[in-house]
């Protein structure tokens, strides 16, 4: 009762206020389209599996340039590739190379591809004879922008719905109202779950506006599907909500919220895959697995590059979903500076 | 004497070194308008914060309408008003009115004809429907005034809740407070203004977290050989008053 009393005043205020819902929605949108016309590529080490390949041929091939390994079975070499220990390997069929690749990243298959045509092409006695290539994940159409997108989907959800959140709380404090709803019976617990529900139907109008348009629109691979996106972005949208009403508890007004962003929310982006991970200094490679948006990235780029379903995604949402309860006690704690009860 | 609305023992208050409060002991009786007067400053906004749950004190207690504060079937039964006002400026009245009452578990025809007469009491009927922000200074003080009114509390706290507001609107709403206490509404008002201060049944006089006197404003007047609240709350007060 309390708490639908609260998620409906939110509603009604968001709304009410074009130009947030404007930023919402359209925001996201304008750059996302920005990204996709202007993305491209940089170069890649690869790393190749080479399967059962006769020593009289690898003695022959130039194999600088990528990390190589050995392995004597296919099975192995897949499963590696799906581990993605390796980026490819490379097996010989008849005298034909075969090559089998991980596929998700764009960046990383032309790199693989590159470097095997360019090595094997001293083998070829025919001229004319292709190697076939086939991908595990994605597609040789797969682009940086499909690769990238299903983090900058996650970046923008929480990036707005931290900022859009934090403000309103630190509204809340600064007019006074938050110390007349705890004059009144209301409990601590309900109105922080009061903001996560409200903000939480305005984030998954957000979502699903902005996920069909880059979808549907910009074509963005989405090979799983878009009830699992929803989940995910969802469980983000929870964390955000909850870490920016608890930041706003740090700041004394709204420009302070916004001096917020480069320390909590840009950082993240470093450790979303957007970079690659691998690239990033040992002793600052450890903040990825405390960052929302982390687990958030991977497991979008799951559903929407690899097509992959509840099971390989569950994980990630669990994480999310503990962050938002932690974060949710850490307000409920907060609080207690207003009310004791 | 009445049976005792809230009684108030040996509460002091203390933020690092500053003291707020000090040993304030007081007794409020049901039915009573009881003014806190003094300067900014005082002591009296934390010590009525503290009555309406949202402040602790650093040592002694207080017990409202039976309970000890912090409690929430004290804080369903009190109506608070702070010295801000306290709204949602881009909800209209009625939307900040029906958030309200929703939280004091008013619903359905009972809560819009509450809605309806608060509304009245602070003659605001006709402005209903507007958007808060397009209300006056005046108008958001009463509507603060009406939200506080909304679940028919036993206990009303206002905080300055006529500061800023012309003396015609003033006398409006000291009517609306005696129309309230006369159906048996226990009224606490801070005010650092003197006339204000002669309308209350009994007076608390506070200045620098102490309550320095405490009598009705006849016998406080009588006691100091004064024709003023003003030149006895000086009598009581010491030296200086700011304002």
């Amino acid at each position: 009762m309390r708490i639908r009393a609260l998620t409906i005043r939110i509603l009604r205020q968001i709304i009410r206020d074009k130009r947030t819902v404007g930023m919402l929605v359209f925001a996201p949108i304008l750059v996302l389209t920005m990204l996709h016309l202007i993305f491209n590529g940089d170069s890649y080490v690869p790393k190749v599996g080479l399967v059962n390949i006769p020593n009289t041929i690898t003695d022959n091939l130039d194999l600088s340039e990528a990390e190589i390994k050995i392995y004597d079975n296919n099975r192995d070499a897949k499963q590696d590739v799906m581990e993605q220990v390796i980026d490819g390997y490379v097996t010989l069929t008849g005298n034909q190379p075969q090559v089998y690749l991980e596929g998700s990243d764009p960046t990383i298959n032309g790199e693989t591809i590159r470097w095997i045509q360019s090595t094997f092409r001293s083998l070829e006695k025919m001229p004319g004879q292709e190697i076939n290539i086939e991908y595990f994940h994605g597609s040789d159409d797969i682009g940086q922008f499909d690769y990238f997108g299903p983090v900058l989907l996650g970046f923008f959800v929480f990036f707005f719905v931290f900022i859009i959140a934090g403000v309103s709380f630190i509204r809340e404090r600064t007019t006074g109202t938050l110390e007349r709803l705890l004059s009144t019976p209301i409990r601590k617990w309900e109105i922080v779950i009061g903001y996560v529900l409200g903000f939480g139907i305005i984030t998954m109008i957000q979502s699903i506006i902005i996920a069909a348009y880059t979808i549907y629109v910009l074509n963005m691979m989405m090979e799983g599907s878009f009830i699992y996106l929803l989940v995910i972005i969802l469980a983000l949208a929870f964390t955000a909500l909850t870490l920016g009403i608890l930041i706003s508890s740090f700041a004394n007004n709204e420009l302070q919220m916004i001096q917020f962003i480069p320390v909590i929310v840009v950082p993240q982006v470093f450790f979303s895959g957007l970079f690659n991970l691998e690239t990033i200094s040992d002793w600052l490679s450890w903040i990825g697995p405390l960052t929302p948006l982390y687990y958030a990235a991977e497991a979008l780029r799951d559903v929407m590059v690899r097509g992959h379903g509840f099971n390989e995604i569950y994980i990630e949402v669990i994480v999310l979903f503990g962050f938002s309860f932690l974060f949710i006690i850490l307000n409920i704690v907060a609080l207690r500076k207003y009310r004791k009860i | 004497m009445n049976k005792s609305c809230i009684v108030i023992k040996d509460v002091s208050k203390q933020y690092g070194k500053h003291h707020v409060l000090k040993n304030i002991s007081l007794e409020i009786s049901e039915g009573e308008i009881f003014g806190l007067l003094g300067p900014s400053g005082a002591g009296k906004t934390t010590l009525v914060k503290q009555l309406a749950g949202l402040e602790l004190p650093s040592s002694g207690e207080n017990v409202v309408l039976g309970l000890k504060m912090p409690n929430f079937q004290a804080i369903k039964r009190i109506g608070y008003m702070a010295q801000s006002d306290a709204l949602y400026e881009d909800l209209s009245a009625k939307e900040n009115l029906l958030f309200f009452s929703s939280l004091y578990g008013l619903k359905g025809k009972k809560q819009q004809k509450r809605i309806q007469e608060v509304m009245q009491i602070v003659e605001l009927t006709e402005h209903i429907p507007k958007l808060v922000k397009n209300y006056s200074g005046g108008m958001k003080r009463r509507l603060s005034l009406a939200i506080a009114l909304l679940h028919e509390p036993e206990l009303l706290i206002l905080d300055e809740p006529t500061v800023g507001i012309d003396p015609v609107l003033r006398k409006q709403i000291w009517n609306a407070f005696y129309q309230l206490n006369k159906q048996g509404t226990t009224i606490i008002v801070t005010t650092h203004v003197m006339d204000e201060a002669e309308k209350c049944d009994r007076l608390g006089l506070m200045r620098d977290g102490s309550l320095t006197a405490i009598g009705t404003p006849t016998a406080l007047k009588a006691d100091t050989n004064s024709t003023t609240i003003e030149e006895a709350f000086l009598v009581y007060g010491g030296d200086k008053h700011e304002d």
